[in-house]
């Protein structure tokens, strides 16, 4: 049982999940000394912290989230690039989440753990693709982890997003999606489809669509809905925070077709209490076949689940003869996009 | 079963009548025969029997998925169909999907003991979505917003602009009953490649003759000798049907109800008639409120005890067809006299005539108005005595003049956002009214501390009745005065009184206040009066009281 006693050095604690030979927290959910940051999320990326381990398109982004003070000290790595840190050994390994976002390995004494972060498998323009990492224990999210979540391809739901534009040349169409990582993937997966008119912004995802931008994503061109509210903007595309598309914002456009880019657009339930008449499913979140497919592949002993649905999946792994608990971390979103 | 399983997704998301009705035209005139015929009557009359559908996908599910992982995420979907949807194997070599009307054959040629097979052989061959459709299929009628009228209507508008005549939707209404699933005859008429469709001898719908309410101007040329009143009752208007041993109840739309009513089936069971009245619950000639008709409507399968505690009576108003002979072209008072003659020689069971209300000058007429109280009186119909029966609301032949609204000034307690262009606004009020705590330690209503000694229940619920600015100043409000959220709804300050009017109130077990309105709207905003001077639950219950001195009158 090379696993056993990971949890002697690898443990949750009131501020986050803590690895005490290095003294580092990962997504810490309260101010610490020293940090890993998984990705920019504001679930995980907090501010206050002395130290920030991370890569260096997570610290950009923290930057422009959070402010230049955000941490201390940022300490930028590579993907594949191993840290010293008080003996153990601390890589970074892309996670497929968003731009930027990895999963932390962590070896010691002879015993690897992978924390990874929130992560997906379904391709990505956007960010580097999720790598396996073989190992003991491995950490991972529950976010759509039920049989029932089995998100659709990208590309198809782009399609369809596409068809109804086409259809109805007088509506602009307001697409609700979180502004760091689904915003810039439905940019540039609507571009990839062709698409090539300025695509508006609401204010809020401006400064990370242009930070995308910077750091070599390709996403066209892209502008702030202007304030004018006069401003023609039938048949136009935009994008803004999903809480904004049903709501005050929404009203300057005229006739809008409400859309939301979300792997929870799969329950139907979730259609309707949105109020969006284009529900389109597309996630950054691994779904139900990915997450068991990801976790046999890292042929990990124990499984070690976090934020959402982790009764299901606690379950069907053990079902398969794998040891698995539910660790309660504290601070994390469980609807995460 | 792909392009119908699109349309009905499509739908449960498209909020606009107008968006629905596109879409359901653009869908009948691509599909071929006879899958869109199946799926009109999916869409109005239902397709299948009652099918031991709970039975079968347990069956089904037994095999193929693990038994925790379903509960957990049928707990999660809140929705079995969704939910089996969702979570069936996917085969890794899906055979193609097969046709709507392939679906509709296996099931209905499948004995009862293999429909759980016949069943997941489909559901195997197809996607998400079409397992959805299937299952909402064969669960009954799939809930997508789209009345049978609607459906009809646009049904309408896919007969060619080059067609000889137009076709209105009251035109297919007054066939639809002669015709069966997959109405291919209907579909071929529609599209001009056929005839209309004979009705033969079946009892069909003909479209009602509805009234106008009546305006300032209406009474200007009013002479009272030109006209007879009624009560206007408070049920459901109907249209009885019967002819060769068949009887029909249709609805005002045409709706075929004769399913809840089954006693009244049975009165008409040997005439033949076509006759227009009011469907009441009635208890030894009293008429009950509408409320008691409510328990009656909408039922597949009616008790023995439905029918004792919630007798079922029609109220004769006109007669259409008797014996064959047509009296529609008749005027207003000879068939009024026909109907008195066939219904004291041959009136069946559970049914009276409507009497008139004798009146001679338009100050009579008007103190009958003020008069009426009881709960299942709505007010008066004016009935020109000269009209033939003209399907359609034609102007100036009949009246309804129904009585003032009655009012309560209410305090606003929770708002709800609406659906589809009102999404962004909180349009949907929950409204109470004062009443006194008896046990203040025990007192669970929101803010006793607004009126001393007084909490608010909630007395009805109304999404209608103000104008489009006023929506933005009650928007304004419910944000500015938000104490609680939850979800889409917000509990707000109680501080807004709100006037609201309503055709009648009456007792109600399954509501806190013990009381609910009918047809409750926002008459008015009253800015101007402070919460604590709103209606208590007191003055509520006295309306209720005052409706029933009247009817014992």
């Amino acid at each position: 049982m090379r696993a056993a006693g990971v949890d002697q050095w690898l443990y949750p604690t009131p501020r986050g999940l803590y690895c005490a030979p290095a003294g580092v927290y990962i997504d810490p959910a309260r101010p610490v000394e020293r940090a890993i940051v998984t990705h920019g999320h504001s679930d995980h990326a907090r501010p206050g912290n002395g130290a920030v381990l991370a890569t260096a398109e997570t610290i950009e982004i923290m930057k422009v989230r959070l402010g230049t003070e955000a941490a201390g000290r940022f300490e930028p790595a590579a993907y594949g690039a191993t840290t010293n840190l008080d003996g153990v050994a601390v890589r970074l390994v892309p996670a497929g989440h968003v731009l930027g976002s990895a999963q932390v390995v962590l070896e010691w004494n002879g015993q690897r753990a992978v924390v990874s972060g929130d992560y997906k498998r379904s391709p990505d323009p956007t960010c580097a693709p999720f790598e396996v990492v073989p190992c003991d224990v491995f950490v991972t999210e529950a976010t759509f982890a039920l049989p029932v979540f089995r998100h659709e391809h990208a590309a198809s739901e782009i399609a369809r997003l596409l068809a109804s534009m086409r259809r109805n040349p007088d509506r602009a169409h307001l697409v609700g999606a979180y502004g760091l990582g689904k915003c810039q993937r439905v940019i540039r997966l609507v571009r990839e489809a062709g698409y090539d008119a300025p695509i508006y912004l609401h204010g809020a995802h401006l400064a990370i669509t242009e930070l995308y931008a910077k750091l070599g994503v390709d996403l066209g061109d892209c502008r702030a809905v202007p304030d004018d509210k006069s401003a023609d903007l039938a048949g136009a595309l935009v994008i803004g925070p999903p809480s904004a598309i049903a709501d005050r914002w929404s009203r300057r456009f005229p006739d809008p077709v409400t859309a939301f880019a979300s792997g929870w657009m799969r329950i139907k339930g979730r259609v309707r209490q949105s109020g969006v008449e284009l529900p389109l499913v597309i996630s950054d979140h691994a779904d139900w076949p990915e997450l068991i497919s990801t976790i046999l592949e890292t042929s990990a002993e124990d499984v070690w689940v976090t934020h959402g649905r982790e009764d299901a999946l606690v379950y069907e792994l053990t079902r398969r003869g794998l040891k698995a608990r539910a660790l309660a971390l504290v601070g994390f979103d469980e609807e995460g996009e | 079963m792909e392009p119908f399983a699109l349309l009905l997704d499509t739908l449960t998301t498209t909020p606009s009548r107008k968006g629905k009705l596109a879409l359901l035209s653009e869908y009948f005139r691509a599909a071929p025969d006879p899958d869109r015929g199946y799926a009109l009557a999916a869409l109005t009359d239902g397709l299948f029997p009652r099918l031991p559908l709970r039975r079968s996908l347990a069956t089904l599910l037994e095999t193929r998925v693990d038994p925790v992982l379903y509960a957990l995420s049928r707990d999660y979907v809140g929705d079995t169909a969704e939910t089996v949807a969702l979570l069936w194997p996917e085969p890794t070599d899906r055979p193609p999907p097969p046709r709507l009307s392939e679906v509709v054959t296996a099931i209905a040629n499948a004995p009862p003991s293999e429909i759980a097979g016949t069943l997941g052989h489909l559901l195997d061959r197809l996607d998400t979505r079409g397992r959805w459709a299937l299952l909402k299929l064969v669960g009954g009628a799939p809930r997508v917003g789209v009345s049978a009228r609607l459906a009809k209507t646009a049904l309408a508008e896919i007969r060619p602009d080059t067609a000889a005549h137009a076709v209105g939707v009251s035109d297919i209404e007054e066939i639809w009953h002669a015709l069966e699933p997959p109405y291919t005859d209907l579909f071929l008429w529609l599209e001009g490649k056929a005839p209309r469709p004979d009705a033969g001898g079946k009892p069909v719908f003909r479209p009602l003759m509805l009234a106008h309410a009546i305006e300032e101007q209406d009474w200007a040329s009013f002479a009272p000798e030109d006209f007879a009143a009624e009560w206007k009752w408070d049920g459901i208007r109907v249209q009885i049907a019967a002819h060769g041993g068949h009887v029909r109840i249709f609805s005002r739309t045409g709706d075929d109800i004769s399913r809840s009513f089954p006693e009244i089936v049975s009165a008409f069971e040997r005439h033949d008639v076509l006759a227009d009245g009011e469907l009441l619950v009635a208890r030894r000639g009293v008429v009950a409120a509408f409320n008691d008709l409510q328990q009656r409507l909408n039922r597949k399968v009616v008790t023995g005890k439905m029918l004792k505690d919630h007798p079922a009576h029609v109220r004769l108003y006109d007669l259409l067809i008797v014996d064959g002979e047509d009296l529609r072209e008749l005027s207003f008072r000879e068939r009024r006299l026909r109907l008195e003659a066939w219904h004291s020689a041959h009136g069946p069971p559970l049914t009276d005539v409507s009497p008139l209300v004798p009146f001679e000058t338009r100050a009579e007429l008007d103190a009958l108005w003020a008069d009426a109280r009881e709960a299942s009186i709505e007010g008066l119909m004016l009935k020109r005595w000269t009209s033939p029966y003209l399907s359609g609301r034609p102007r100036g032949h009949w009246f309804k003049w129904k009585r003032a609204a009655l009012t309560l000034d209410c305090v606003l307690m929770y708002a709800q956002r609406g659906s589809g262009k009102r999404s962004s606004y909180y349009s949907d009020y929950t409204f109470g009214v004062w009443r006194e705590i008896e046990n203040p330690e025990a007192a669970t209503g929101p803010r006793g501390d607004i009126y001393p000694g007084h909490e608010l229940v909630p007395v009805g619920k109304a999404y209608s009745g103000m104008t489009d600015a006023e929506l933005i100043e009650i928007d304004r409000f419910v944000r500015n005065h938000t104490v609680e959220q939850f979800g889409p709804v917000r509990a707000v300050e109680p501080r807004l009184v709100l006037e609201v009017a309503f055709d009648a109130i009456f007792p109600s077990p399954r509501h806190k206040s013990g009381l609910a309105m009918r047809f409750p709207r926002i008459h008015r905003i009253r800015w101007d009066k402070p919460a604590v001077e709103a209606d208590t639950l007191t003055a509520a219950q006295r309306l209720v009281a005052n409706a029933a001195n009247a009817l014992a009158r």
